[in-house]
């Protein structure tokens, strides 16, 4: 059955059939060619982006919310508006037992302070910190470690810097661990040094000291400056969000619909609305490439319906000569799904270019737009799948033409 | 060889029908060269068209070598043709884009033949006709004659009992046309069955049998003196 397609000839007359009608042939396979490059090109890009945004957002739950207290805009229970609203260690612990969803809590203080190292100083953020923090912002340490337990249970002074604080502080490829820093003219030994993220929320530059060193120097008792949470894969963060934001109201007598004791970034919502754009991109690409894709076949099956016209006097010699409707209907179909594949994979080779020099332009360094802009192999085939089946699908139309006229007329054409 | 009866057939012209065959009586032994004339709608080149398989009568009987010839698939028809016939037209229908060798090849593709013997087998039609130099050559690149030849060999190639000529001579000029029928009855001399429609007298008496259709049907049915082709060469 498909013993032709092996056979030299059937490709023979494919070759010379479309030698014959070279300009015309290609003038057509610009069609799919167009469409195979635009799916190829458009995807490649969109799944470039998404690989960028996730590069951003890789080290960062992204199914996270941060809440900070404010001043009451409502009076409530007596209290006037204005009321500074502090948060407190116990708040949340009430939070992570009380609403559902949370898979990590993490409750931070911040604060300014001098920072001094032999003859440079600076104003740097300070942060005190539970070791839980590196779970939600993922630390990419160069040097040391983070925070563990034993520094929070033992109120260790020891710091751990962000990538462009030891900079400013320390020689290019010193090692900081072991070393002492001064914040506020208490020393500290440096413990850990990570890399800086593409995306921070907050500040980029930060000491990080353990939680209860942080509460013991600075004097905060139980407060703490805001909290950061993450959500369960399969909880919605939006209603941990609110229903965190009800309770806290709750415990710290505010009226329940002050917005403006607790603000908060819900960091999910932000970046769905970032996938979304990215999953109607992506979308809009399977569109607009198909449709071209139809297009260009729907060109081929055009080109094939006049070349089969031109060619009625030529399918009638050879069917006095013996060639069956099926010999002829074949051959055509063959011809059509030749065209389309060779247009198709042409397409994919140059949309593969178009992805390479994408890389290229805006692919490099650490703050690229588009990061390893490419497609799957999957796509490539089901791509090559779909001109296939179109190609047979089309080229019928041309080869029951070509065979509904009978050999007899076929042959008084001139 | 080919015997046909009470053959009839009439096209469709719009809401009427024109019969062009009324009742044809016809017999053909193996070995013979007959001629069919008549003026332009006696009904000749359907005759042969029927004769040919690429039309079909509307009724009567036709046997082709003991093999009754009725309600023939497109498929089946197509296979007796590549089997039992050779066609030779007057504008000799190559296909242009092939060349010589290939062109007779051709319908020995169509009978599933390997590529090697096929070409060796047109290779030698090709000899035969005298042009195995112009093998590789295109048929826009060969003079009226050599194309006819080519057209020849391909109706040879696939060995049928018998070649159908439709007017072979009509589009070359008169030495042109001595020499391909002569060719043609040499074939005939070799045993081939020959049937040929013409409307040209000395054609027709090269020749071994006239048959003269007028209006559909066969007005006169003679054997001729064959006149040898190669006296006018």
């Amino acid at each position: 059955m498909f013993k032709f397609l092996f056979d030299r000839d059937t490709w023979q007359e494919v070759f010379d059939s479309f030698n014959k009608n070279k300009l015309r042939s290609i003038l057509t396979m610009v069609g799919v060619w167009w469409g195979i490059l635009l799916l190829i090109g458009l995807l490649g890009s969109a799944r470039g982006l998404e690989n960028a945004f996730n590069r951003l957002f890789g080290d960062l739950a992204t199914n996270s919310v941060f809440i900070w207290s404010g001043n009451t805009s409502k009076p409530f229970k007596g209290f006037q508006e204005g009321r500074r609203v502090k948060l407190t260690l116990s708040d949340a612990k009430k939070v992570e037992e009380n609403v559902e969803g949370i898979e990590f809590l993490v409750p931070r203080n911040q604060t300014q302070s001098e920072v001094t190292r032999n003859f440079l100083s600076g104003t740097f953020q300070i942060s005190g910190d539970y070791p839980l923090l590196d779970k939600v912002q993922k630390k990419k340490l160069i040097y040391g470690r983070f925070l563990n337990e034993n520094d929070i249970d033992n109120n260790k002074k020891v710091a751990v810097l962000s990538e462009d604080i030891y900079q400013q502080l320390f020689d290019k490829d010193e090692d900081p661990v072991g070393q002492y820093v001064q914040i506020n003219n208490i020393n500290y030994t440096v413990i850990g040094m990570y890399e800086a993220g593409q995306i921070n929320i907050g500040s980029s530059s930060e000491i990080h000291i353990p939680f209860t060193t942080f509460q013991q120097v600075y004097n905060q008792g139980d407060q703490i400056a805001w909290m950061m949470i993450t959500g369960k894969p399969e909880y919605d963060i939006a209603q941990i969000d609110k229903d965190t934001k009800l309770l806290l109201r709750n415990l710290n007598n505010v009226h329940p619909d002050d917005q403006r004791a607790f603000g908060g970034f819900n960091l999910g919502t932000e970046f769905s609305r970032l996938t979304g754009f990215l999953i109607g991109m992506q979308f809009l690409t399977w569109f607009v490439g198909i449709a071209t894709l139809i297009a260009g076949v729907f060109a081929i099956g055009n080109i094939l319906l006049i070349t089969v016209r031109e060619r009625t006097k030529e399918i009638g010699v050879r069917r006095a000569l013996g060639a069956t409707p099926f010999e002829i209907k074949r051959q055509i179909v063959v011809e059509a799904v030749f065209l389309t594949l060779l247009a198709g994979i042409f397409g994919i080779i140059t949309g593969g270019w178009i992805l390479i020099g994408l890389d290229a332009a805006f692919g490099q360094g650490d703050s690229a737009v588009i990061v390893n802009a490419s497609v799957s192999i999957a796509v490539v085939f089901i791509a090559i799948t779909i001109l296939t089946i179109l190609g047979t699908l089309i080229g019928l139309i041309p080869a029951f033409r070509a065979t509904s006229i009978k050999p007899i007329e076929a042959l008084r054409e001139e | 060889m080919l015997q046909i009866s009470q053959l009839h057939k009439s096209y469709p012209i719009g809401d009427s029908s024109l019969h062009v065959l009324k009742g044809i009586d016809l017999s053909v032994e193996e070995g013979e060269m007959v001629a069919i004339m008549g003026s332009s709608g006696s009904g000749k080149s359907t005759l042969l068209n029927i004769i040919g398989m690429l039309d079909e009568a509307d009724s009567g009987d036709y046997i082709l070598d003991g093999l009754k010839i009725k309600d023939l698939t497109e498929k089946k028809a197509a296979v007796y043709r590549n089997k039992f016939l050779g066609f030779i037209f007057q504008s000799f229908n190559l296909i242009n884009y092939k060349n010589a060798l290939e062109n007779v090849a051709l319908p020995l593709y169509y009978q599933g033949m390997k590529r090697k013997e096929r070409q060796e087998l047109a290779m030698y039609h090709l000899e035969k006709v005298g042009l195995a130099n112009w093998a590789h050559h295109l048929p826009k690149e060969l003079s009226g004659g050599q194309k006819q030849r080519v057209a020849i060999a391909r109706a040879l190639a696939a060995n049928p009992k018998l070649l159908l000529a439709d007017e072979p001579t009509g589009a070359l000029d008169t030495v042109t046309s001595h020499e391909i029928m002569a060719f043609i009855q040499q074939l005939n001399d070799e045993g081939k069955t020959i049937l040929m429609v013409t409307h040209e007298e000395d054609i027709a008496n090269m020749c071994k049998r006239i048959v003269r259709l007028r209006d559909g049907v066969i007005i006169e049915d003679t054997k001729v003196e064959q006149v040898r082709a190669e006296q006018h060469v």
